[in-house]
């Protein structure tokens, strides 16, 4: 059977235990529905009118002991539910103390910017950490309410607006565990997706130091007239490329797109064809986002393609 | 008192029905309960219709992954007027109609005791709907925000079209009406009740109506102040909701949810008290616990107000705060649980008559507990990290106002009808009605649980191409459309029923309440004699002088 996902594939410790209180409580449910659908399905049989039977039956009021027992078996199971529900919510949620966050995840319509503070390194969407390590995560907004949900890594938690909050990510394994917003964010909720990347420790340190890198700007080329057309047209009023004069945060930091997987927050997959695809008119995949079909000709979208592309191969 | 109230002058023809022709005019300035009762259940038909027409087209265009068949903008409205026509324009409407038909009838009064007021209520929800739909045809669409309208993308600068407001003026409006009916409900129930009709024994549909009313009370003014905060903000530019500007965003969300999860019980609770009514007669036996069942609605009341934040585990509010509505919304179950096990102890025991109205009740007891079971789980905060703003919630509360509310709806609709009408419903149609609302409603949103826990987050105009989860999405899908089949059997149910049906004489179910002791449709005035009442069932006393119920009638 193939892995059918979140509950079904807990990939971290703070997940396994929300995995196990949800199984037990589910189980412990399915058993009370169990005892109704057969109590139910006994009557329909037994009590069923008769042809011919035109009497009253028996006339029942109750009964005051009945009414303590079915009382006082549902307290019990609600305190023990709520017990393992404190214990849980205490085993996901650690206190993080004084702790610096290890990555700062900031919600934008529609799409992540994701900061690493320690190194200064800043990419979007696609969210690399080392596998097996507890990462202390800030979440923030720069708009309106968005929600980190990663279902095999753990708990889902909102992005508000002047309301900073703080979680535990961990992935058990290396691997690329799916996510996306899961708080309705406006026209293009649907296409906020989350990527997150474990790998082993020496990986990571090694994709953070190329994250560091600032690649050197082409001058000659198609790449070259790329970098022109980038600075000459709107581009840089929302996006940064580090080493150039493109600096704002409107849209994702473009300095090493050529490394991620997706374009448009997992619209489509990363590949230079796909990339002139999205430049000649990204409302045709993304619907409603913030970056306009600005109308570029074929070889203008051939020439920004290059110089993307061609800022990570240094 | 109540001969100083007046009351609607005496028609040319004397039994008001949909048949006598007194012209419009005749409904538009009526000031008599049952025909106000009447228009509320027209018009939250015709609602329900269009909230399901919205529901289908959902479905269509979440049939397979990266379907095109709607705009984000388009989805992102209909899901928008899905919720919001259900909630405040179909399910609390008909209750509150159905109510406000059958409460005099059941305690024996003439009418209810303010009936202008009545009026302006109806008149008020059938404006303020009229103000939500209009909003379609402007130019900037229909609002597009989620039933919840969470700050700041409800506002500026995030919202700049006019669809908000509009469903802001609009629920300000109904909810106005809303209000006022709540308080017309508590003074009919407390001042207007027949000789010997104690409080001990109305009905359990007039206690469930009496808690409902008293939430309406106090609830719908928190979200009435909020709209007009809300109101003052895009209009006026105040900045009550907006971080940018110094308001709060998690502010709206107390607001909405400390309105919004008693909203939850003001759909429920009347539901459980047509439940208590439909099983019993057809079951032939007393409501089991008359005096558990309501008292616990006494308690669900009280607790529904201090649970609102479990819709905000996900916030981060702490774990402090978490902790005490996880634990106050897990007590909500026990009350519930209490209601559920009376209601099978009645069925025990009995002489049953599997006509639609009962089998709509006993599916609702199935339902009902299959969506409180998933409200106790998701009660527990982890469990609701692992599975808010997923289809699990969907299907969760598609059990509960669906597989319950709107089950007992149609089980109401099918036991009453002949009341209101004169006439019964068909019994071939209402089991066609019945099975393939069970077939459809179970299809459609069983399978929404695993879709949940796989990964699916809600309010998404399109979906990853996961595994299963296409061919999930298209099993939901075709249930949607059974359902949709079964809604438009029981409109032509109602259509030729209306004209052909069976005439129902006053009492074609043999039931024991008040409203049975009269004509169907009832007179103006309602009553030429109310029977004397001396315990809670009138007409069983009536029928049996040999063993009336009291003093029996007492849980020993």
């Amino acid at each position: 059977m193939e892995n059918l996902g979140g509950l079904f594939n807990p990939s971290s410790p703070e997940m396994e235990a929300m995995a196990g209180l949800t199984y037990y409580t589910i189980a412990l449910c399915l058993v009370i529905l169990g005892i109704i659908v057969i109590a139910v399905a006994y009557i329909i049989i037994r009590y069923r009118k008769k042809p011919g039977d035109d009497g009253e039956p028996y006339q029942n009021f109750g009964n005051i002991k009945l009414e303590i027992v079915w009382t006082v078996i549902p307290i019990a199971m609600v305190a023990v539910l709520f017990l393992l529900t404190c214990s849980t919510m205490k085993e996901v949620d650690p206190p993080a103390g004084d702790r610096d966050p290890d990555l700062v995840i900031i919600g934008h319509q529609w799409w992540w910017e994701i900061r690493y503070p320690s190194s200064g390194v800043s990419t979007s969407n696609e969210i690399h950490i080392p596998a097996g390590e507890k990462m202390l995560v800030r979440l923030e907004s720069i708009d309106v309410i968005h929600d980190f949900w990663v279902p095999e890594l753990g708990r889902k938690i909102d992005l508000v607006p002047g309301h900073p909050n703080y979680i535990w990510l961990v992935a058990g394994k290396p691997g690329v565990y799916l996510g996306a917003c899961a708080e309705f964010c406006g026209d293009q909720h649907a296409n906020m997706r989350i990527r997150v990347v474990a790998e082993p420790e020496a990986e990571f340190k090694k994709w953070l130091d190329g994250q560091l890198a600032i690649p050197r700007t082409p001058t000659g080329g198609i790449a070259g007239e790329g970098a022109n057309l980038f600075q000459t047209m709107a581009c840089m009023n929302c996006h940064t490329i580090r080493g150039t004069a493109a600096a704002a945060r409107v849209g994702p930091d473009l300095t090493h797109l050529a490394d991620r997987d997706t374009i448009g927050a997992g619209v489509l997959t990363n590949t230079p064809e796909n990339l002139a695809k999205w430049l000649a008119n990204p409302q045709r995949y993304k619907q409603g986002a913030f970056m306009p079909n600005m109308k570029l000709s074929d070889s203008e979208v051939k020439s920004i393609v290059a110089y993307l592309e061609a800022l990570d191969e240094q | 008192m109540s001969s100083r109230i007046p009351l609607v002058p005496e028609n040319a023809v004397p039994l008001p029905s949909l048949k006598a022709n007194n012209g419009l005019l005749s409904w538009v300035s009526s000031i008599d309960h049952k025909q106000i009762g009447i228009m509320y259940l027209i018009i939250t038909l015709i609602y329900f219709l269009l909230g399901g027409l919205e529901a289908l087209l959902i479905r269509v265009q979440l049939a397979h992954p990266g379907n095109d068949f709607l705009t984000p903008e388009l989805y992102n409205q209909l899901f928008t007027m899905h919720g919001t026509t259900m909630i405040f324009f179909v399910v609390m409407p008909f209750l509150i109609g159905v109510g406000v038909y059958l409460l005099p009838l059941m305690i024996g009064a003439r009418d209810m005791a303010f009936p202008r007021l009545n009026a302006l209520s109806f008149w008020l929800f059938f404006f303020g709907g009229i103000l939500l739909y209009y909003s379609f045809f402007t130019q900037s669409g229909a609002p597009d925000v989620g039933w919840f309208a969470y700050a700041p993308l409800s506002e500026k600068p995030f919202s700049l079209n006019k669809g908000p407001t509009y469903w802001a003026l609009g629920l300000l409006a109904s909810g106005i009406g809303s209000v006022a009916s709540g308080l017309n409900n508590v003074v009919t129930i407390l001042t207007m009740r027949t000789p010997g009709m104690t409080m001990r024994r109305i009905p359990l549909f007039v206690w469930m109506m009496l808690v409902t009313s008293l939430l309406l009370v106090f609830v719908i003014p928190i979200i009435t102040a909020a709209f007009a905060m809300m109101l003052l903000d895009s209009i006026l530019g105040a900045t009550f909701f907006t971080p940018a500007h110094g308001g709060s965003a998690i502010l709206w969300q107390h607001f909405f949810w400390g309105f919004g999860h008693p909203e939850v019980y003001i759909l429920i609770l009347p539901a459980f008290g047509i439940i208590s009514e439909v099983i019993p007669v057809f079951s032939r036996k007393p409501i089991y616990g008359y005096e558990f069942v309501a008292a616990s609605t006494v308690a669900i009341g009280l607790l529904s107000l201090g649970v609102w934040a479990h819709h905000m585990f996900a916030v981060g509010l702490g774990n402090a705060a978490n902790a005490y509505f996880s634990l106050a919304s897990m007590l909500i179950a026990i009350p519930t649980g209490v209601k559920v096990l009376n209601w099978v102890a009645t069925m025990w025991g009995g002489r049953i008559n599997f006509a639609t109205p009962m089998l709509f009740g006993t599916a609702f007891i199935i339902e009902f507990v299959v969506g409180g079971l998933t409200g106790v789980a998701i009660a527990s905060v982890p469990i609701d990290w692992v599975v808010t703003d997923s289809y699990f919630i969907v299907a969760h509360f598609h059990y509960a106002i669906f597989g319950g509310s709107v089950f007992a709806i149609f089980a109401g609709v099918y036991y009453w009808f002949p009341k209101f009408t004169g006439r019964m419903l068909s019994e071939t149609l209402g089991k066609w009605h019945f099975w393939l609302t069970v077939i459809g409603f179970n299809m459609t949103f069983f399978i929404q649980h695993f879709l949940g826990v796989m990964g699916m987050p809600r309010r998404t105009y399109t979906y990853y191409d996961m595994p299963y989860w296409g061919s999930m999405n298209l099993i939901s899908t075709i249930g949607a459309m059974i359902l949709g089949l079964s809604v438009l059997i029981f409109v032509w149910n109602i259509l030729v029923s209306l004209r052909h049906g069976r005439p129902a004489g006053d009492n074609p179910w043999n039931a024991w309440t008040l409203e049975w002791a009269t004509t169907s449709p009832p007179a103006v005035e309602n009553f030429e004699l109310v029977p004397p009442v001396r315990g809670r069932r009138p007409l069983w006393d009536l029928a049996h002088p040999d063993m009336p119920d009291e003093p029996g009638a007492k849980t020993v």
